[in-house]
């Protein structure tokens, strides 16, 4: 009975019976730091939610689709930006996924250690990078070289078809998705190839021993085995295509306007909020700027949820951390 | 039917069929192939012109000097390195002992729901736009306060920093042998001694990995400065005023209207690339090959 004498919550914790005060320090500082991390999360919802109450009373769910976007006269609508930031993510996916899946098989089923590991190791460099110098490069080399080699090749040879027409300037909506694809490569890269690792050795040699070309066991046993894995990957790279700043900001060229052919100019939500934020006209265009916010931020908070899910369900048991 | 002419039929058609198969193999071998060489043109073409028109403009004045006014070609971006080094190191200890606590309570606590929910926002986290974290410590501090603040940059860029280094944390810990713990425990060691000196110091090399790392990515960050910090073309060391930092300076030049503006943009960019490269390389000589880590 000498455990009643112990204050109620050490004595809570009666697994060890060695009770210290130490321990319990320990465990309620660790705890909070924890608790932090969910105050964080649910604050960052809260505060935007609170901020963006006019713009949602005001303009509703047509804030979605709507196109006008007046700081002076007061009416905003996301559609442009929603856009915007829709055709640069998507496209941006696809060409990277294909790459770095290509780039992951190639370096966990052909090449040999001494050269996949080096390689491997300068793809993902490019994820340390920091966008403001994506960015840079992305306006002065890449759209430069754009503009007047890459473009007007491009028009001339297959203006015909629609949306490939129009007039290649160093910004626009091109440069954008180029840049955004070379800065998910990496993120795709690396989860394509930790779980391609993670593929079982005797999935590889039940179907080589079935006399299976190298192509073929990646082909029948092993992509679709990795298959969820990889696409947890591309999502995770599309969440951060749809959260990239500055890159983007710097190239897409910054238009309100919904683009027409494949060198127009656009916005994308997170580019027109780094734009206009710091020098908003009124209460409510701030309002609506940090709705944007707040749908960027649902969106993806979804895309992630998502794709944590689908990498876990495959490396579980594994342990693998997937570094952003 | 003699059943050996059908056999050698089966034969001639499986040939072919074979070629084919082969052609396939090598065709996809080196589409492959080429697709690992094209990933990693890009880094060098980036690293290329970074030093082409870096190295013009980097010089002694770019590190010691202030901005001139806009227009006056020189001046330097010394406001933005004191600025990025303040708000970096002040972002660390605000976010590095959160990240420690949080990753501890993952392997220490997180067998359980509660721990599996946490793991999971860290996670979530980790993939929150940047952006948004500065609009939310916009409201957050800098709207009450009525005033930018480095300090606000500093609290935005920690917020960046917690997922990277909790998990990794975590990760560590868990990788301490248990019967490191055991040793501690058996010794009549209590948990948080045996946390706090034994494991702890045990994972400590992967900690600092991850710490390193996530400080290299920090210091590439511009847009959660952008409402917090905001920037500030003089040299201030005052946390509680608005500050510079590379990555908000670099921003400003490279839409800026003049030369000397994007010259000094792309010497910041090599300067910061060569640091953030620096950290890359040495966590990877010193703590060893891989950055994903694995059980």
């Amino acid at each position: 009975m000498a455990i009643e004498s112990v204050p109620a919550p050490l004595a809570r914790r009666g697994l060890r019976n060695r009770l210290k005060a130490g321990d319990w320090i320990f465990t309620t500082l660790v705890s909070a730091t924890a608790a932090l991390v969910v105050l964080i999360v649910l604050g960052l919802f809260y505060e935007l939610i609170s901020r963006a109450l006019p713009s949602i009373r005001k303009f509703g769910l047509p804030f979605l689709w709507e196109t006008q976007w007046n700081p002076v006269r007061e009416t905003f609508g996301a559609g442009t930006f929603i856009v915007g930031t829709l055709i640069t993510s998507v496209v941006a996916l696809v060409l990277a996924t294909v790459l770095a899946v290509l780039v992951a098989l190639f370096l966990v089923e052909i090449a040999p250690p001494w050269l996949s590991r080096p390689l491997s190791y300068l793809v993902e460099l490019l994820a340390a990078i920091p966008s403001v110098v994506y960015g840079l490069w992305g306006v002065f080399v890449m759209g430069v070289f754009i503009r007047d080699y890459f473009g007007p090749v491009v028009v001339d040879t297959l203006g015909w078809i629609p949306f490939f027409d129009g007039t290649p300037l160093i910004t626009g909506i091109f440069s954008a998705c180029l840049i955004l694809t070379i800065m998910i490569l990496p993120t795709i890269m690396a989860v394509s190839r930790d779980v391609i690792a993670a593929v079982p050795n005797s999935q590889r040699e039940g179907i080589m021993a079935l006399g299976a070309t190298r192509w073929e066991a990646i082909r029948i046993a092993i992509l679709p085995y990795a298959r969820s894995g990889v696409m947890g990957g591309a999502i995770l790279g599309l969440a951060r295509a749809v959260g990239e700043t500055l890159a983007v900001t710097l190239v897409i060229g910054n238009k309100v306007a919904i683009p027409s052919t494949i060198f127009d100019p656009a916005y994308t939500m997170a580019s027109v909020i780094a734009n206009q934020f710091t020098e908003v006209e009124n209460d409510m265009h701030r309002s609506a700027l940090i709705e944007i916010a707040l749908v960027l931020l649902v969106i993806t908070f979804v895309i992630n949820v998502v794709a944590r899910l689908l990498v876990w369900r495959v490396t579980r048991g594994q342990r693998v951390l997937v570094q952003e | 039917m003699n059943p050996r002419s059908g056999a050698s039929q089966l034969f001639l058609a499986s040939e072919g069929l074979y070629r084919r198969r082969r052609l396939a193999n090598r065709v996809m071998t080196a589409v492959m192939g080429i697709a690992a060489a094209i990933a990693v043109i890009p880094l060098f073409l980036i690293l290329f012109y970074l030093l082409q028109k870096g190295l013009r403009g980097l010089s002694l004045d770019l590190l010691t000097q202030d901005p001139n006014r806009p227009g006056r070609p020189g001046g330097g971006v010394r406001n933005s390195i004191v600025g990025s080094g303040i708000m970096v190191g002040l972002a660390t200890a605000i976010g590095v002992p959160i990240a420690i606590g949080c990753g501890v309570f993952l392997a220490e606590f997180g067998q359980n729901r509660a721990g599996l929910v946490i793991r999971f926002l860290v996670d979530v986290m980790a993939g929150i736009p940047s952006i948004t974290v500065g609009l939310f410590i916009y409201g957050l501090i800098v709207l009450p306060q009525k005033q930018f603040t480095a300090f606000a940059g500093a609290v935005a860029l920690a917020i960046i920093l917690l997922p990277v280094v909790a998990r990794i944390t975590e990760e560590m810990v868990l990788l301490v042998p248990r019967s490191v713990r055991e040793a501690a425990y058996a010794l009549g060691a209590p948990r948080w001694k045996t946390t706090l000196r034994i494991v702890l110091p045990t994972a400590l090399p992967g900690i600092i990995t991850g710490v390193l790392l996530a400080v290299s990515r920090i210091a590439g960050e511009a847009a959660p400065l952008l409402f917090t910090a905001l920037g500030n073309q003089f040299n201030s060391t005052n946390v509680f005023h608005a500050m510079d930092a590379l990555p908000l300076r670099i921003f400003v030049y490279a839409v800026g209207p003049y030369d000397y503006w994007h010259e000094q943009a792309w010497a910041m960019s090599l300067l910061l690339v060569t640091i953030i490269l620096f950290i890359s390389l040495a966590v990877r000589a010193i703590f060893g090959s891989r950055v994903t880590v694995r059980q």
